[in-house]
C-alpha cells in the first residue's frame, strides 16, 4: 500500500499574445483563477505564439487562456493551435480566449480549435465554472 | 500504464517529460513505478539550487544562467517553485515572465511547481522531477525557490551546488546570524551589486561565513547584477569549481548517498503513515480517538502505542521467523 492520493490541481496558462500592452484583464483573471484554487502560470506581456506553445507544453497545463485585445487573433491563435498539435498537446488542452473578439470572427476561431470565447463583461464566475466543467479529465 | 510514457520520455519527447512531471506532482496512480524506472537512467545531470528572499533577483539570474549554458550547447531544465495558498490551494506561478532570454527554446525546459499545501511532499516531488529531467538527458538542472522555510531548504538540498542570493541592505547582521539559510550555501551571491550598500553586505556576509567550511570547500561570495549579466562569468566559474571539488573530493558521491538514504526514509515514513492511518480508521477514526482523549479516558501517548501495536507485533514475528534456528 502506498500513498497515492490524488493531488491534482487544475493548471492554467494565462498568456498575452502579440503586441497589445494591456494586461489588467490577464491579471484579474489570474487572480480569480488563483482564488478558485487553480494553479495559474502567467507568462507576461508580448508573447509570441511559439513562446506560448513552449510554456503550455512544458507546464502541461489543462487550460490555456489567451487574452487578446489587438485584433490579431485570426493570425496568432491558429499559430498557437498548430504549435500545440505539433507537440501532441492540442487534444487535451482546453483553449479559451478573452478580450475583444468580434462576433463575426468567432465561428472561425472555434473551427480552428478554440473551446470558448469570453467577451468583455463576462462574469468571472461563468469563466471559472466553464473551466471546472470542461478541464480535460486526464 | 506508463511504459509508453517512459519510452517516449527516454526517446526525448518534450510532451512525455511534461506529462511525467505532472504524474509526479499529482501522485497519480503508477507514479512510483515511473520514478523507479527512471532511476536507472539518472546520474548525469548537474543540479544547481538557487534560493533567496523574494525580490532578490533569482528568476532573472536563472534566466541568464540558462542562456549561458545554452550558449555552451548544453540543455537546461528549470524547476521554479512558488508558494500556494494554504486556503484555496491556488497559486500564481510567475517566474516564467523573467525567463525572457530563452522563450521559444524547448531545450530550456521550465517547469513551475507549487507547494500544493503539503509539508515535505514538495521536496519529494521536486527530487522526482529532477530525475525526470536527468533521465530525459538534460545537462543542467536549476531549482529555484524562495528561501523562506524548512520546505524550501529541503528542496535546495536536492541540489549538488546551492547558491544563496542576498540583496544589499536586506537586513542587519542579526538577520544573517539566524540559522538556516547561511548554512546551506556553497556560493553566496550578492545580487544588485550596483546598489549602494552592496559592499557592506559583502563585508557582513564574509564575517558571518568566516571559519565556516563545507568539508574542504570554503563558501565563496560573488557580486552580480543579474539584469546586465555583470559577474555572471565569475559565478559560472565558481559553480564549475565547486563541481570539480565535489567530484575530486568524493563529496558528490557522499551527497548522493545521503540523498538516497533520505529518500528511502521519506518513502517509508509516507508508507508507514498510511498503514497507520488505516489502523486509526479501523479503531473508529481519529474523531473518536480524540473524543476519548478529551474525556480523559485515555491520552495521546497511549493511543499512539495502541495504534502502533499491531505493526510492532507484525515486525517482531517477521524477525522471529527469519532468525536462524539454533542447532
Amino acid at each position: 500500500m502506498s500513498v497515492e492520493e490524488d493531488q491534482r490541481a487544475i493548471r492554467c496558462l494565462v498568456a498575452k499574445v502579440g503586441l497589445d500592452g494591456h494586461d489588467r484583464g490577464a491579471h484579474v483573471i489570474s487572480r480569480a483563477f488563483r482564488d478558485a484554487g487553480f494553479e495559474v502560470i502567467y507568462s507576461g506581456l508580448h508573447n509570441a505564439p511559439d513562446e506560448i506553445v513552449q510554456a503550455a507544453v512544458q507546464e502541461d497545463v489543462d487550460v490555456l487562456g489567451i487574452s487578446i485585445l489587438s485584433g490579431a487573433h485570426n493570425t496568432l491563435v491558429p499559430k498557437v493551435v498548430a504549435g500545440l498539435k505539433e507537440y501532441g498537446a492540442f487534444e487535451d488542452t482546453l483553449i479559451i480566449l478573452g478580450g475583444v473578439i468580434p462576433e463575426k470572427d468567432q465561428p472561425g476561431l472555434r473551427d480552428a480549435g478554440v473551446d470558448a470565447i469570453f467577451g468583455p463583461g463576462t462574469p468571472m464566475s461563468e469563466t471559472i465554472e466553464f473551466v471546472r466543467e470542461n478541464a480535460p479529465d486526464r | 500504464m506508463s511504459d509508453e510514457l517512459l519510452d517516449d520520455l527516454l526517446d526525448g519527447q518534450y510532451r512525455a517529460l511534461a506529462r511525467a512531471i505532472t504524474r509526479i506532482e499529482n501522485r497519480s496512480p503508477g507514479y512510483r513505478e515511473l520514478v523507479a524506472a527512471l532511476h536507472d537512467h539518472t546520474g548525469d545531470a548537474e543540479v544547481i539550487g538557487i534560493t533567496g528572499s523574494p525580490g532578490a533577483g533569482k528568476s532573472t539570474l536563472v534566466d541568464k544562467l540558462a542562456k549561458a549554458y545554452r550558449d555552451e550547447g548544453l540543455t537546461v531544465g528549470v524547476i521554479a517553485v512558488d508558494p500556494s495558498s494554504p486556503y484555496t490551494g491556488g497559486a500564481v506561478l510567475g517566474d516564467r515572465i523573467r525567463m525572457a532570454s530563452t522563450t521559444g527554446d524547448m531545450d530550456t525546459f521550465v517547469r513551475s511547481m507549487s507547494a500544493r499545501g503539503q509539508l515535505g511532499g514538495l521536496s519529494t516531488a521536486t527530487g522526482d522531477a529532477i530525475k525526470a529531467f536527468d533521465a530525459f538527458g538534460i545537462d543542467r538542472v536549476i531549482v529555484e525557490t524562495v528561501g523562506a522555510g524548512q520546505n524550501e531548504i529541503d528542496i535546495v538540498r536536492t541540489a549538488d551546488t546551492v547558491a544563496v542570493l542576498v540583496q544589499p541592505e536586506s537586513g542587519d547582521d542579526i538577520q544573517m546570524l539566524k540559522a538556516g539559510i547561511l548554512e546551506i550555501g556553497d556560493v553566496f551571491v550578492v545580487n544588485k551589486a550596483d546598489m549602494s550598500g552592496a559592499d557592506r553586505t559583502v563585508k557582513q556576509l564574509s564575517e558571518m561565513l568566516e571559519g565556516r567550511e563545507n568539508g574542504e570547500w570554503t563558501p565563496e561570495i560573488i557580486e552580480t547584477v543579474a539584469t546586465s549579466g555583470e559577474g555572471l562569468d565569475e559565478l559560472l566559474e565558481t559553480f564549475a569549481s565547486h563541481r570539480e571539488y565535489l567530484e575530486s573530493s568524493g563529496a558528490l558521491e557522499e551527497k548522493a548517498r545521503t540523498r538516497y538514504a533520505e529518500e528511502v526514509r521519506t518513502l517509508l515514513r509516507e508508507d508507514a503513515g498510511s498503514l497507520l492511518e488505516g489502523e486509526i480508521e479501523r479503531r473508529g477514526g481519529m474523531e473518536e480517538l480524540v473524543d476519548r482523549i478529551v474525556a480523559r479516558e485515555t491520552d495521546p501517548y497511549t493511543v499512539a502505542d495502541d495504534v502502533m501495536a499491531p505493526l510492532e507485533e507484525c515486525l517482531a514475528r517477521e524477525e522471529r521467523e527469519h532468525e536462524p534456528s539454533p542447532r
